[in-house]
């Protein structure tokens, strides 16, 4: 079970600052589950976007936005309105996030923050994964994580080890960096690397009472409270 | 004159850099130091270099400041946390330590403690934003000091990167967040620095462009193979390999080096890696 929270409003208007067309992707496994990211929230997100003046081009819910072969599939009979859009907003955890940023050559934007995987790395975790950093920075990188994809989770460009586009610690992996130095020149937005990343908040990863108690996740360990009582 | 003064007076400088012992045996280092006091107008002190565990930068520093030599405190991301790092910071100052080099610091894999935890909480970008911070008399979070330093910050930068894009664009973020100097990755190929010194042309702030003193061409090699951004270039491998006397070599190489380097920048950075002793000739030849 992956524990998502929706990111306040505030914040994703200002994510959003630059896109005004947005085509919304929900996802209607985990993030259904903790209620951040099934039908009902991308309903009520598209609304309250809208009234914030932007545009929604259309949206989907998928049922596991990290199956990506899942994920271009659906995404597929949807190309029409995600082509009007300026980017891509996503109801999910960041595992989710990348495998629609790795299918689709938009902006890819997170709605959510993942707070804990639950032991659960998403159906296809190989090369997207997700930290549970609980805030999720993926508007920045291209939808690329650097806190998993970057083996010194950096967070403002590459180190000095970069070397032709490969990792100093493991030469055979790409560098995260220039993975996604080369999706923002892609879509024409380096504007977002030339941003100074402010440093994470790591407290963020620890999940507040509230989520504790009132999510799925809590459901499970009361289950397995009564299981031992 | 400091090497801030120097650096903003405009003037061309000369830095150098040694590396503290692993163990406690501090004579060797601070006799590498001694070849260097008066010829150059600061010397590095690496930190941990390339995550190999050695006696600290911060106390060398100190030493080297009670030497009548003064001291760049080089600082990476990798090992300490940002209470740390910025604790380490007002140490270096009330050690009367100025200048800081902020660098992010290879991966502990590439070390002998490669079990150890990398940190990283900071990224060099972010560590610059600190010590401007601290330098304005607040911590990361706002709070006030009692007492501010006024450091003296700078950074590093890869001329021979692939893409060069991606570094500049590090570069161009490591200026914004304070950064008042830079010292490049080693060079060995002036049109490739040329290169890049045509792609910084807007940061303006001093670059001193790198040079290790090659030791031979089987080194020349090793760093081709496996330092990113280094080039040597085939005619000074095979100078090296056929040198009679591989210091002297070594000398004309580096002096050639500066030479060529010297109308494109600001300034050079000697790292000799040991061979602190050839520096007085080089420098002396190299400017005359
Ligand atoms: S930035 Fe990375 S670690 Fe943090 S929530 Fe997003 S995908 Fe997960
Ligand atoms: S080479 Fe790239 S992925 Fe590897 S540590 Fe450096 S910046 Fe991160």
């Amino acid at each position: 079970m992956i524990v998502t929270k929706l990111k306040p409003l505030k914040e994703i208007l200002n994510i959003l600052k630059e896109v005004d067309k947005i085509f919304l992707i929900g996802c209607g496994g985990c993030a259904e589950a903790c209620e951040t990211g099934g039908e009902p929230q991308v309903r009520q997100l598209e609304q309250e976007l809208k009234e914030k003046g932007k545009q929604i081009t259309g949206w989907v819910v998928i049922d596991s936005l990290c199956n990506k072969a899942l994920v271009g599939m659906r995404l597929a009979y949807r190309l029409r309105e995600i082509s009007k859009a300026d980017g891509l907003l996503v109801l999910s955890c960041g595992v989710g996030v990348q495998a629609v940023a790795a299918t689709v050559d938009k902006l890819t934007f997170p709605a959510l923050d993942t707070i804990s995987l639950g032991g659960f790395q998403g159906i296809w975790p190989s090369s997207e994964r997700c930290y549970q950093c609980g805030e999720c920075i993926l508007y920045l990188t291209g939808g690329i994580c650097p806190l998993t994809a970057c083996a010194k989770h950096l967070l403002n460009g590459s180190c000095g080890g970069s070397d032709k586009g490969k990792c100093e610690v493991h030469p055979d992996r790409d560098c995260a960096w220039y993975l996604i130095y080369e999706r923002l020149k892609k879509v024409g937005r380096l504007d977002i690397l030339r941003k100074i990343a402010q440093p994470k908040n790591y407290n963020k990863m620890e999940a507040s009472q509230e989520i504790r108690t009132s999510t799925y996740w809590a459901l499970e360990f009361e289950e397995a409270k009564d299981e031992s009582a | 004159m400091s090497l801030h003064e120097s650096i903003v007076s405009g003037k061309f400088v000369v830095t150098s850099e040694i590396g503290p012992p692993k163990g406690v045996n501090i004579e060797r280092a601070l006799k590498e130091a001694d070849f260097l006091k008066g010829k150059v107008e600061a010397v590095n002190v690496t930190d941990i270099q390339s995550s190999v565990m050695k006696v600290g930068s911060l106390a060398v520093c100190h030493l080297l400041k009670q030497r009548g030599i003064e001291p760049v405190f080089q600082l990476t991301c990798r090992d300490r946390n940002r209470l740390a790092l910025q604790s380490d910071l007002l140490s270096a100052w009330i050690l009367g330590i100025k200048n800081v080099l902020i660098i992010t610091g290879d991966h502990p894999t590439l070390g002998d403690h490669p079990d150890s935890l990398p940190v990283f909480d900071l990224d060099s970008v972010q560590l610059l934003q600190v010590v401007s911070g601290l330098n304005q008399g607040k911590d990361m979070m706002g709070n006030d000091l009692e007492g501010k330093p006024n450091f003296f910050p700078g950074a590093v930068a890869n001329p021979g990167a692939d893409p060069l894009e991606l570094q500049i664009i590090k570069l161009e973020k490591k200026v914004q967040a304070g950064a008042k100097f830079i010292q490049t990755q080693t060079v060995y190929d002036p049109a490739q620095f040329e290169t890049f010194m045509k792609a910084a042309e807007h940061i303006d702030v001093p670059i001193l462009a790198g040079i290790v003193l090659l030791k031979s061409a089987g080194m020349a090699r090793y760093m081709n193979k496996n330092v990113a951004g280094v080039s040597v270039p085939d005619h000074l491998i095979k100078r090296m390999s056929q040198a009679e006397n591989r210091k002297q070599e070594s000398i004309d190489i580096t002096i050639e080096l500066i030479k060529q380097l010297k109308p494109l920048c600001q300034g050079i950075h000697l790292m000799p890696l040991g061979w602190d002793k050839l520096v007085p000739e080089i420098l002396k030849r190299a400017f005359s």
